[in-house]
């Protein structure tokens, strides 16, 4: 017996490419990065301010370097797709691999909402000596009481880090005002209501370019990817006016105690996800706008694209949920 | 070299020469620890029971089905009934082992009604123990390990009680519910004796609760249990199970010394008084990290340091506050005014350090207050 | 494009630039193997300072460095990366695909980890030293307390996750795409399922332990209290999240090495598996439980009594799927034909010695029972006596299985026998005595130790130091096969191996199955 049994009838040939230097510069690119960001923040945190280093470039190159490289990446992956190598087989590997991309970004947030779960609902009350886990803690944080958003941090009620039973070396203190629609001082003023607003029908319109797609009607489907664009930069706009707001005029930062650590991680990410996933979307227009590319059945870049922007828009809905309203 | 010999004898030897060793758990000294012991045990023989069955069908088919021997192979695959026999049968035993586990378990859990609470607090690397009672001068102390670096570093005979040794060990009545707040200052520590089977982790900014009732006077010593530095290895815990009666005296014994110490914050005392209670604390309290010729180690060097040379309040900042960002801890929690000054005294004429200050307890108690 | 069918570049481009399956399997394996033997010097290290009571050889914060390092190589640079190469090599040439379904991104997954690796490795000569806090780095040793390369530490992390991650995500596209035809997913070799299940655990897990590391860093650096009392959080909300990922994990070392036996196995016993679709089950079900049963590692934190509970009944009911394996293996052995080569030797001291190990995990979830043996030599038994005896062996027999496949060439069989019993004897000198000492009330991580543990201690030294030699034997045994072994052309090297990799001549030729190939009769089942 052999490989060459006969193949079943029909059958395209799988690309594979003979091979490539593009993993390798990527590897260059990524770790470069990391090494310089690693660098970096220890400058900031461990190191002698005095001594002048090399960090910042070590980063920098190293991200101009990975962003040139996927840049290489993904227009080679375009390019073999034009030039018709790549066979229905290989499509659904592609969809495959960015349906469990997503679903790992999924658990990457189940983290951090997690977290966020796990200290409302437990943590926070045995601090403040309620329930099994926590009846003895009145000991360490006498008078300190829990709600969410939380008023204080017990290192606060107890008289500041020098004063607490832990040895600690930060200070967290607490901030004046919450996110929440009741801190805000007008209902129009309530950014996130506005910023679900908009990100709820950024998903409308990028459906909307989707169907455009699908019917073979170009010009549609640039306009309503442009609106969607433009809806996602405002988001971004808004979402730095609230941090603004959060650090200058509430006094919400990321030493304000568990608060502002987990709305800064969840709205962190969240935004970093947004403007990636806003990047992707621009590239797939630009594609569109200048080079004609896409077809009613060919469109891999952009649905993928969108299917990320869908998934991004969902994380918002249950961070309104939980980070703002509950 | 013999010890080589000896060990590898009793790699041949093993089960020989396991007399002489432990090789099972202690059933202790507690009803509870009884009880774990037997469910051990039952769980144990449970599991040999299971293996020796598997593994006889296993070894006799390797003996009587080898190709060697010509044996044929049957083509077999499947069969639901024993399929379905070997997913329900070890799901029954596996109830018959919760039965025993939950109650066990609910036991360990009963953490009311105690009659004494001690607050222990873990600290890299010592416990703090404090007495909870209502009236009196409270009781608090530091136990810290009380094995020579001398032994630890093979220059001196190891003592029968090699690295399970303290200065002070924590005392408590026989016959009486105790019950251990268990707490931690910096990193997760375990609070563990196996005789009276307590093992609790001390989680820095809550507190755990755990209790015991010792039926039987004794020494009982332990360890720390979580990783919680380079030297989690050097963190024993010895308990000192007496009687009530010897029990209330030991209390009172303390109370009249912890009176003493706060008189002694007062007075003016003498450099030698001053620098022999220094190196004491010294040598148990920071050796570890800053070296006993003060040459330095983890933390810097104490000999012709600097800070320790120049200004008498930035030397007592260090020490009190800690420095942050680093090993150095906060010594001003630990420490009263005595014995802040005697380590200060010590560490500014020690090592070389010939500055000739002699900080007293009150000079300590004025810089406190600003 | 034409039909190529030429062979592979050469020099040193061919293996950085390459998109084949079998070179980048062949990277993977020879960089676990090289990880293999670092973590395993460091282990040396351990057993060598824990020779004698005192402290002899390195300083207690060193120590613990080792310790960490230890448990950090052996298990993201060793045992994983192991079992993706022999995914890589062998997922295509069982399911009849020409390669692995994204083969650029299959490259990156491979490359990216030596330079994580070599991070991690160098953080040995930073200032403040390596990583010192377990491989569980557990808050806030790891965040206030840790030294400045805890920052290298966390994105070596990152960078793991990832390379994990994309090569998961590679897997399951190829066995859910790549499939020849008529290969349906209950024919599917057992090796193939495993992999499968446990690339959906390692997409689902390996994100939370990213966001685990990145919350780490942000207390460090940027002032967060996620992990601090004092602000609101909690250190055990980090253990919490660690074996949320931990747990799984374990399985995810585990469950490729039940799929390397269950090839293994029938082949020696000339006779199809038993119960092929229970495996099937069991194995997901395994999967599933691993998701709810993680906080049995923390029995003694102090969680609340029901919690305790829950954790409890549903860690013990792990046992029932996995006893359904192992009795499986073993009435597939029922009544065959047994013959006892390299592979299957390392196969039945697996089953003895992982058996043994499910059975002290069971003693350990047994939660009154663990406030007695948790964080104490008996779960270094434990979890040794799954992951070396477990994960180690299969890999080894596997290595032995499928070398003549990938080379043409057969091992030395009787250096094969001698490196098993070597090893078999070996490994039990060294971690039998540690259930002893353990009970005994020894704890682990520690440099130095009482004197009542002495003696088996060193015996338990001894037996590592034989135990890690005759790993060299193997290197060398390998090495002579690749270089100068017996030619082998037979399609089936061994009489009683089943599946479509058998198929393919010896060696395998560089590429395989560019046009899919017609199932043959159904493997391992009717
Ligand atoms: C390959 C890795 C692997 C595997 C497969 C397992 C398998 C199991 N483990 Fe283990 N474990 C680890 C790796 C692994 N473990 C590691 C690394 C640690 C320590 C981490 C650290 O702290 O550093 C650990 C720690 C650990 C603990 C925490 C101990 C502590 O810190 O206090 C516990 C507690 O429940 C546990 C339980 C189990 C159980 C119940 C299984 C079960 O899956 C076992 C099931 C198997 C069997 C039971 C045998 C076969 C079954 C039969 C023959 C059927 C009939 C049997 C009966 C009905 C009894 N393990
Ligand atoms: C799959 C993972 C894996 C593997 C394969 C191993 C393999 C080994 N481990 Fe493992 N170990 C862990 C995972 C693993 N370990 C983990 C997760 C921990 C917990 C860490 C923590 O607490 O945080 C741990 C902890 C741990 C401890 C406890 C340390 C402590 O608590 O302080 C010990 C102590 O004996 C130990 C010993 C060994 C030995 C002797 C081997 C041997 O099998 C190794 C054999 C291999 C070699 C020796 C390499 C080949 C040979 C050479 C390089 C040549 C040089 C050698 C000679 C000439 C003799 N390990
Ligand atoms: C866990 C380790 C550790 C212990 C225990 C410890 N120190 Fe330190 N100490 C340090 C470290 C680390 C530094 C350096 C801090 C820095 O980087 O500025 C330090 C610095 C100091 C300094 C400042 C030295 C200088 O030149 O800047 C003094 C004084 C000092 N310690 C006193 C003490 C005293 C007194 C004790 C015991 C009561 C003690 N230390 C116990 C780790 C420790
Ligand atoms: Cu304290 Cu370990
Ligand atoms: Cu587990």
């Amino acid at each position: 017996m052999s490989s060459s049994t006969s193949a079943p009838a029909g059958h395209e040939k799988y690309y594979v490419p003979e091979s490539s230097s593009l993993a390798v510069r990527a590897t260059i690119g990524l770790v470069l990065s990391v090494f310089g960001a690693a660098l970096m923040l220890n400058d900031m945190t461990f190191g002698d301010p005095e001594r002048p280093s090399a960090s910042v470039w070590v980063l920098t190159s190293g991200l101009v370097f990975f962003i040139f490289t996927l840049t290489s990446w993904f227009r080679t992956a375009i390019r073999e797709n034009l030039a018709g190598m790549n066979s229905s087989q290989l499509h659904q590997s592609y969809v495959l691999g960015m349906f469990w991309f997503i679903f790992s970004e999924v658990m990457f947030f189940a983290v951090f909402f997690g977290t966020l779960l796990y200290v409302r609902q437990f943590v926070g009350p045995w601090l403040a000596g309620e329930g099994e886990g926590g009846r003895m803690n009145g000991l360490l944080w006498p008078g300190f009481e829990f709600a969410w958003p939380p008023v204080t941090t017990p290192q606060e009620i107890v008289g500041g880090a020098d004063a607490q039973v832990i040895a600690n070396n930060g200070a967290f203190v607490s901030q004046e005002k919450s996110m929440a629609p009741a801190d805000a001082h007008a209902w129009y003023a309530w950014l996130p209501m506005w910023n679900t607003i908009i990100l709820l029908s950024s998903s409308a319109t990028v459906h909307v370019a989707h169907t455009a797609i699908l019917s073979g009607d170009r010009k549609k489907f640039n306009r309503w990817l442009g609106i969607t664009v433009g809806l996602a930069l405002i988001f971004l706009g808004l979402q730095a006016a609230e941090y603004y707001e959060a650090y200058v005029l509430f006094g919400l930062t990321l030493n304000s105690g568990i608060y502002g650590s987990t709305f800064f991680m969840l709205t962190g990410f969240h935004g970093f996800h947004v403007a990636m996933g806003m990047t992707m979307l621009l590239i797939q227009l630009i594609r569109s706008v200048k080079n004609q590319h896409f077809t009613a059945t060919d469109h891999f870049g952009f649905e993928a694209s969108s299917w990320y922007w869908h998934f991004v828009d969902v994380v918002w809905v249950f961070l309104f949920l939980f980070v703002y309203i509950l | 070299m013999r010890r080589v010999f000896s060990g590898a004898a009793l790699t041949l030897l093993a089960p020989l020469a396991a007399a002489q060793n432990q090789v099972n758990m202690s059933p202790g000294v507690t009803e509870i620890g009884a009880d774990i012991f037997e469910l051990h045990m039952l769980i144990m023989w449970i599991c040999v029971v299971i293996g020796v069955a598997v593994f006889a069908v296993m070894f006799y088919s390797m003996y009587a089905h080898r190709k060697s021997k010509g044996h044929q192979a049957s083509q077999f695959h499947e069969s639901t009934k024993v399929e379905v026999a070997w997913t329900v049968v070890p799901f029954l035993i596996l109830i018959a082992m919760a039965v025993p586990a939950t109650s066990t378990l609910l036991e360990v859990y009963d953490n009311d009604e105690a009659e004494l609470d001690v607050l222990i607090t873990g600290y890299q690397w010592k416990w703090k123990y404090e007495y909870l009672e209502a009236s009196g001068e409270p009781v608090a102390f530091f136990s810290n390990l009380a094995t020579p670096q001398e032994e630890i570093y093979n220059t001196e005979q190891k003592g029968e009680n090699y690295l399970l040794e303290v200065d002070e060990p924590l005392v408590i009545p026989t016959n009486t519910k105790v019950r251990f707040l268990i707490t931690a200052n910096d990193v997760i520590h375990s609070w563990w004796v196996p005789e009276i089977a307590v093992k609790r982790d001390a989680i820095p900014g809550f507190i755990n609760e755990a209790w015991t009732r010792v039926p039987q006077e004794g020494i009982y010593r332990g360890q720390c249990t979580e990783l919680c530095g380079a030297y989690h290895g050097f963190m024993p815990v010895v308990v000192h199970a007496v009687s009530r009666d010897e029990f209330d005296a030991w209390m009172a014994a303390k109370r009249g010394a912890a009176i003493t110490q706060a008189a002694l914050a007062t007075q003016t005392l003498p450099v030698d008084e001053l620098m022999d209670q220094g190196k004491a604390i010294y040598d148990s309290a920071c050796l570890a990290c800053h070296g006993a010729q003060g040459e330095g180690g983890i933390g810097n060097a104490i000999a012709g340091s600097a800070l320790v040379l120049g200004d008498l309040s930035d030397h007592m900042a260090v020490v009190a506050k800690g420095v942050s960002g680093t090993a150095m801890q906060a010594f001003g929690g630990q420490l009263n005014d005595v014995e802040m000054a005697a380590v200060l005294t010590y560490q500014r004429n020690a090592f070389g350090n010939n500055t000739g200050d002699v900080v007293q307890p009150g000079d300590v108690t004025g810089m406190k207050n600003g | 494009m034409g039909d190529h069918h030429h062979g592979p570049a050469t020099g040193i481009t061919r293996w950085l630039f390459t998109t084949n399956h079998k070179d980048i399997g062949t990277m993977y394996l020879w960089f676990s193997f090289a990880m293999f033997l670092l973590g395993g010097f460091f282990a040396m290290v351990i057993r060598a300072e824990l020779f004698q009571p005192g402290m002899q050889l390195v300083e207690p914060a060193f120590f613990n460095q080792m310790t960490t390092l230890h448990g950090l190589v052996m298990v993201f640079g060793a045992i994983m990366p192991s079992f993706v190469g022999l995914a890589n090599w062998l997922i295509p040439m069982m399911i009849g695909a020409p390669d692995m379904a994204l083969p650029r991104m299959n490259n990156w997954s491979f490359w990216i980890l030596p330079p994580a690796f070599l991070m991690l490795a160098s953080t040995l000569f930073m200032e403040g030293g390596a990583p010192a806090f377990g491989w569980t780095f557990y808050a806030p040793l790891s965040t206030t307390y840790a030294a400045p390369s805890v920052t290298f530490f966390i994105f070596a992390i990152h960078i793991l996750g990832v390379s994990s991650i994309m090569g998961s995500i590679n897997i399951i596209a190829t066995v859910m795409n790549m499939r020849a035809p008529g290969m349906t997913y209950m024919k599917m070799p057992l090796f193939v399922w495993t992999w499968l299940i446990t690339a959906f655990l390692l997409v689902a897990v390996m994100p939370v332990l990213a966001g685990a590391v990145t919350m780490m860093l942000m207390d460090i650096h940027f002032g967060t209290s996620f992990f601090s009392a004092a602000g609101g959080g909690d250190p055990v909300l980090f253990q919490h999240i660690f074996w949320f990922f931990g747990h799984p994990e374990v399985y995810i070392i585990i469950l490729p090495a039940f799929g390397v036996v269950s090839q293994i196995i029938p082949a020696f016993s000339r006779k199809p598996l038993f119960g092929y679709a229970s495996m099937v089950y069991a194995t997901a079900s395994i999967a599933f439980l691993s998701f709810i049963v993680w906080a049995h590692h923390m029995y003694t934190v102090g969680m609340p009594v029901a919690g305790e509970l829950f954790f409890m009944y549903a860690t013990m009911l792990i046992a029932v799927p996995t006893g359904v394996k192992v009795f499986n293996w073993i009435t597939t052995m029922w009544r065959g034909a047994l013959s006892f080569e390299t592979p299957m030797l390392f196969c039945i001291g697996f089953l003895i010695l992982f058996t043994l190990g499910g059975f002290t995990g069971l003693m350990l979830s047994i939660a009154p029972a663990d406030f007695q043996y948790h964080d104490t030599y008996f779960v270094v038994a434990h979890f040794h006596y799954v992951m070396v005896a477990g994960a180690v062996f299969s890999m080894t027999a596997a290595v032995y299985y499928w070398l003549p496949k990938w080379c043409g060439r057969m091992y030395n069989e009787a250096m094969g026998k001698t490196h098993f019993w070597i090893s078999f004897i070996g490994f039990n000198i060294t971690f039998f005595p540690q259930h002893f000492v353990g009970l005994a009330g020894m704890p682990r991580r520690i440099p130095d130790y009482a004197l009542q543990f002495a003696d088996f201690n060193m015996m338990s030294s001894i037996g590592a130091f034989i135990y890690g030699a005759s790993q060299l034997l193997f290197l060398y045994n390998v090495i002579a096969t690749i270089v100068a072994g017996k030619p082998v052309s037979d399609e089936k090297v061994w009489d009683g191996a089943e599946g479509l990799e058998w198929t393919l001549p010896t060696p395998a030729p560089y590429h395989t199955f560019e046009e899919p190939p017609q199932v043959p009769k159904p493997v391992g089942t009717i």
